[in-house]
């Protein structure tokens, strides 16, 4: 898949000095769902706004579709919907005046009949001719996606589009979102919810104090970075771990009756041929053998201690 | 061109304007009404004429101008900064669309309003006082300029305040001592000496002067200067939004 966006070197100073992009290179493949966690400060915000035109970069340039997003403003704009992280709505509109704005504002004809497609499917059609202040939260959020898409965008940044929604919500936006990518949508995502991002992500990038620290395909980044652990479950209970196997990898469950190896995935040698040898020999039968892989909840803690570190 | 953006922004800031018709209605006919009462009638009856004017009619231009520049800045200074203060405007600076078509969108509509309120001023008017138009086409033109180089000041104010305070400070401070004392009452002949050489520096006086020419035919200052004057103003608030949107100031971080 050809690459859709690609920003190169982006550097981003507000005002008052502060560096909030460190000169991010990143590009995003067309079709894919692309996660970007962080923690609160990261840049994940700038990134986005600079990328849709409301920051102005210091340094750096960003491609969507080919087009500059400076030089050639107008086919790159277009090509993008925007789904901010604040709900910035006027309370007094109608939920159909403002959808049919959006459209309007990126030069698309009226289309009645693709803005119902679009609310339908938001469970919005019903709320079409409701005031905006007269809708909850989740609703308000998912007026915001139809605006975002009311243009038919090519590209969606969703800057958490799930924050303050309940479970029942959070799984109907992934819906959404898979069915964006099925019409063939590129989609960024900002997230702090990690399963989230193991839930729909195709790749996911990591970001603080304004640096990509990786950007990776899902199942790799998990395969890599991810340890497992390899419980052995005995038959008899017993007191303690036999000296013959004690290790930092080895523990011993509270019950005595499970052995649990931590191993490295990215390691040569797991060391589990030997472990399970060592077991034999110190004379304890066993009843059954799991494994089990670390989240990516624990994969970007690690992460950004490293970075700290 | 982004035509349709232009057309979106247009229609969706008269939507905001209509849906408070009755208020955007009554409010300049009772004002001027009162006008009419108090000056016209009251005060009118003592002063009887101005350069040959019943003071009844001599009031009209003045007071359509009055109302047409503070709507004009309200309107426009309102429409620009709202998004500013709720958050929307992330969705103009996203769009594709340049600083023309948001103008040309947000202007556009400010002077609609300000000329639909100025009109129905006039005809108020009509009912109060026995008027002639002498020039009808310059003053359609004196008011389509005026509304228009107003909604372009009130633009740039509605960018550059940081709070509603601020959108008030202008026009509270600057224009509507400007407006009072540029002649919306009186000739400015009827000052002295050292007041009329003072009021030649108030921009407002080229304006009301020029409008009340093309009711009445006669001015203050000449016919062209007030012409010159007023499109001065719109170039340079036109200058200062090419510049704003250039730097980003005050709306692009
Ligand atoms: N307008 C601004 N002026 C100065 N600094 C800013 C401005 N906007 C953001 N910053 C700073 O830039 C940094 C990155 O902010 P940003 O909003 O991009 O973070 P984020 O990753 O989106 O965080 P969150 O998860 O909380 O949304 C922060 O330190 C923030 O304080
Ligand atoms: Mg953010």
């Amino acid at each position: 898949m050809p690459d859709i966006v690609e920003i190169n070197d982006l550097r981003k100073a507000y005002a008052d000095g502060f560096e909030a992009l460190k000169g991010v290179t990143l590009k995003i493949k067309q079709g894919e769902i692309l996660a970007l966690l962080g923690p609160n400060g990261a840049g994940k915000t700038t990134l986005i706004s600079t990328v849709c035109g409301i920051t102005t970069a210091t340094g750096g340039t960003v491609k969507v579709g080919g087009h500059d997003t400076i030089t050639d403003y107008r086919a790159a704009r277009g090509m993008i919907g925007l789904v901010p992280q604040e709900i910035n709505l006027e309370p007094f509109e109608k939920v159909i005046s403002t959808v049919r704005f959006s459209r309007g504002l990126f030069g698309k004809p009226k289309d009645d009949a693709a803005l119902e497609k679009i609310l339908r499917q938001l469970s919005l059609w019903d709320k079409r001719d409701s005031q905006i202040r007269a809708l909850s939260g989740g609703m308000k959020r998912r007026v915001l996606i139809a605006k975002a898409l009311a243009h038919e965008p090519r590209v969606l940044f969703l800057d958490e589009p799930t924050a303050g929604v309940d479970v029942e919500l959070r799984r109907d936006m992934w819906e959404i979102v898979a069915g964006l990518k099925a019409d063939g949508v590129t989609i960024i995502l900002t997230t702090h919810y990690i399963e989230e991002a193991e839930a729909i992500a195709d790749r996911i990038g990591v970001i603080a104090h304004g640096e990509l620290l990786l950007v990776e395909d899902k199942n790799k980044l998990m395969a890599r970075m991810g340890k497992k652990q390899l419980q052995v479950h005995l038959t008899k209970p017993i007191d303690a771990v036999p000296a013959s196997l004690v290790s930092d990898a080895l523990t011993l469950s509270e019950d005595g009756s499970t052995l649990i190896y931590t191993y490295d995935t990215r390691a040569e040698r797991t060391g589990i041929t030997k472990l399970l040898s060592d077991v034999a020999a110190a004379g304890l039968v066993l009843t059954d053998l799991e494994t089990s892989q670390s989240s990516l909840e624990e994969i970007f803690v690690d992460l950004l201690k490293e970075d700290a570190a | 061109m982004n035509w349709i953006a232009v057309n979106s922004i247009y229609k969706f800031e008269m939507a905001r304007f209509f849906r408070t018709i009755t208020q955007s209605f009554v409010s300049p006919v009772l004002s001027t009404s009162l006008y009419f009462v108090v000056f016209g009638a009251a005060i009118g009856s003592r002063i009887q004429e101005v350069e040959g004017i019943s003071y009844g009619a001599f009031i009209v231009p003045g007071l359509i101008m009055l109302s047409v520049i503070t709507q004009s800045i309200s309107n426009a200074s309102f429409g620009i900064y709202f998004p500013k203060f709720i958050g929307t405007v992330f969705e103009l600076l996203s769009a594709p669309i340049n600083f023309i078509e948001i103008v040309l969108g947000y202007v556009g509509a400010a002077a609609t309003k300000a000329l639909f309120i100025g009109v129905i001023i006039l005809m108020t008017a009509f009912f109060f006082v026995d008027i002639t138009i002498a020039h009808p086409f310059w003053m359609v033109v004196f008011l389509v300029l005026t509304c228009i180089s107003f909604s372009l000041f009130g633009f740039i104010i509605g960018i550059w305040a940081g709070n509603f305070e601020q959108l008030q400070l202008v026009p509270l401070l600057i224009i509507t001592p400007l407006v009072f004392l540029g002649g919306s009452f009186y000739s400015i002949s009827m000052l002295p000496p050292v007041w009329q050489v003072i009021s030649h520096f108030n921009p407002v006086v080229y304006l009301i002067s020029g409008f009340r020419w093309s009711f009445f035919g006669a001015a203050d200052v000449p016919i062209v200067t007030s012409l010159l004057a007023i499109a001065g103003f719109t170039a340079l608030c036109l200058a200062v939004i090419w510049w704003i949107f250039r730097t980003g100031w005050r709306i692009r971080q």
